[in-house]
């Protein structure tokens, strides 16, 4: 029970290590994600980006540490959070249409043997409206470029009425102009939600969110919207003992940071 | 005209003929799921398990569909446990699975006293053959497969299109998988005895896989690749009948001859407008 002017801690991760067997790709990761955070985490491939994301997902159990979800295990507090992953893991064959994929960010709220209702349609209605693809509803996926396939998986996550969104690299594989828009369309949607989106790049990335972080096996968090030069070295090439000053502060509202960097 | 309603005269040509209606609207449903989940490898290694079954069957003098059913079902059950559990080298293991489960068949049919069935007629079955209550089981069949795709239909479709997704929403993605794979299991060892264990994995892939290239929604696909089948087991049958050619494998040929048909008809129904339009919009 928190006191109400603080603001919201809605991902905590606290001495994480994760991995795969026996070999550890997340080494001591702690992040705290504020309410109305938009925070972008680099990193090089193979850093532990999408581990990362798995052990959010709960899809891999970590090997040590703590993580919650809306102050909730990550099983109950999941439902919070609207994932949209990777366009490119998708089978552009299958037969689906816009609607139907948006749809499936309300399966969260249905049980087996239930059926959509029309609030669920309203609400699907909604998020493909917000990312203007309501007029595509009918098309089948695989027909759409790619930056309106990615605008139907972000209708999807929103759909599922969240509190977070957690972005697998939401501008991969599609062209600059598609990808600022994109990430203008994500800058309006974070006066309500919480953005968590890891990327490995950081050219587009670094103007629309509110903090950055590098990740290479460790997290190098200041929460501040730049990235230092030796954030940089630390997580690309000797990824050591600077986690010491990683420890996460509060996030600051932006006019904030800049006194702070000033 | 006259000679094909001689021909209907034949209880076994309606009940051929029937037949071929019930197999193909288990086979359009199931094998909608086995195309878009691209799990036809995993099917033809529960159908010849199955064929384990049948052995086994024979060996302990019991009906080989109750055999086939415990087999087909127990490796649909173990393939679906062993891919969630190892996510490696499945196609390795189905293989095994697939070889294993067939020299099972043949060796305990060896080894058992007195009449030897023919195996054979397992693969490529025999729809001339079949008893009317075999037709009802088909009926039954189908209607329980139409009830549990109607039924979990939201959860079948968010494991097929999105696995992952489905996980985070919390859909039960293990059962359901299982589920299908057991629906697999039952469409295969029913039509089996019916139609052969080829013609179940051809009806099982070729109708549905056609109805793709055509219709873009999974339940169109579903419908159109029923009545495909239907479109294929009555021309093969009737075909069949006035070539006097073996049934099973007159049908399969003429689905694949539909097949190929259709993959070169594939870019002439292309909707050019709809590619280059959606590229456009894309980029406002």
């Amino acid at each position: 029970m928190q006191v109400t002017k603080t603001p919201r801690e809605m991902i905590s991760i606290r001495h994480l290590w994760a991995g795969y067997e026996s070999e550890n790709v997340l080494e001591d990761i702690n992040l705290s994600v504020w309410e109305t955070d938009f925070i972008g985490l680099i990193g090089p491939n193979g850093g532990g980006k999408t581990t990362l994301i798995k052990v959010l997902l709960g899809l891999l159990p970590p090997s040590r540490g703590e993580v919650h979800v809306a102050g909730k295990s990550i099983k109950e507090g999941r439902r919070h959070i609207g994932y949209v992953p990777q366009v490119v893991q998708f089978d552009r064959d299958f037969p689906i249409s816009v609607w139907d994929v948006a749809r499936m960010g309300r399966l969260g709220q249905r049980r087996l043997l239930q059926r959509y209702t029309a609030g669920d349609n309203e609400i699907v209605a909604q998020a493909l409206r917000r990312v203007d693809m309501l007029d595509l509803q009918d098309r089948p996926i695989g027909a759409l470029s790619g930056g309106q396939r990615q605008r139907v998986y972000i209708a999807r996550a929103l759909a599922a009425e969240p509190e977070i969104l957690l972005l697998d690299e939401p501008t991969a594989s599609v062209d600059p102009k598609v990808s600022s828009s994109i990430y203008e369309l994500l800058s309006r949607l974070n006066d309500h939600v919480t953005i968590l989106m890891i990327s490995h790049d950081m050219s587009v990335m670094s103007s629309h969110v509110k903090t950055v972080g590098c990740l290479n096996r460790r997290l190098f968090y200041h929460g501040a919207k730049q990235i230092t030069p030796e954030m940089l070295e630390a997580a690309y090439q000797c990824p050591i003992d600077l986690i010491a000053h990683g420890v996460p502060h509060r996030v600051f509202p932006e006019h904030v940071v800049e006194e702070v960097h000033s | 005209m006259t000679e094909i309603i001689e021909a209907l005269q034949f209880t076994f040509m309606r009940n051929a003929l029937l037949a071929g209606i019930l197999v193909s609207i288990a086979c359009g449903i199931i094998g909608t799921f086995v195309v878009v989940k691209r799990i036809v490898f995993i099917s033809g290694g529960i159908a010849h398990a199955a064929y384990g079954g049948i052995g086994l069957g024979y060996y302990l003098k019991v009906n080989p569909v109750l055999g086939a059913i415990v087999f087909s079902v127990a490796s649909a059950l173990g393939m679906g446990a062993v891919q969630r559990k190892t996510r490696q080298r499945v196609d390795t293991i189905i293989g095994v699975m697939w070889a294993i489960g067939m020299a099972t068949g043949i060796i305990f049919v060896d080894l058992s006293e007195g009449y030897k069935v023919d195996l054979m007629s397992y693969l490529f079955g025999s729809i001339l053959a079949v008893p009317s209550t075999d037709l009802w089981i088909m009926l039954v069949l189908d209607l329980v497969i139409v009830a549990l795709v109607a039924s979990f239909y939201k959860e079948l479709l968010a494991i097929s299109f999105d696995e992952t997704f489905a996980t985070v929403e919390n859909v039960p993605v293990d059962m359901i998988y299982v589920l299908l794979l057991c629906m697999i299991a039952l469409t295969v060892v029913m039509l089996m005895r019916v139609v052969g264990l080829i013609m179940v994995i051809a009806l099982l892939t070729m109708p549905a896989a056609i109805a793709a290239q055509f219709v873009k929604d999974l339940k169109k696909m579903m419908t159109l690749a029923s009545l495909l089948g239907v479109l294929f087991t009555t021309t093969g049958l009737w075909l069949s009948y006035f070539m006097n050619l073996t049934s099973g494998a007159t049908i399969i040929l003429v689905s694949g001859a539909v097949y190929v048909l259709s993959l070169g008809l594939k870019p002439l129904l292309r909707h050019p407008e709809l590619d280059s339009e959606s590229v456009s919009s894309g980029v406002s």
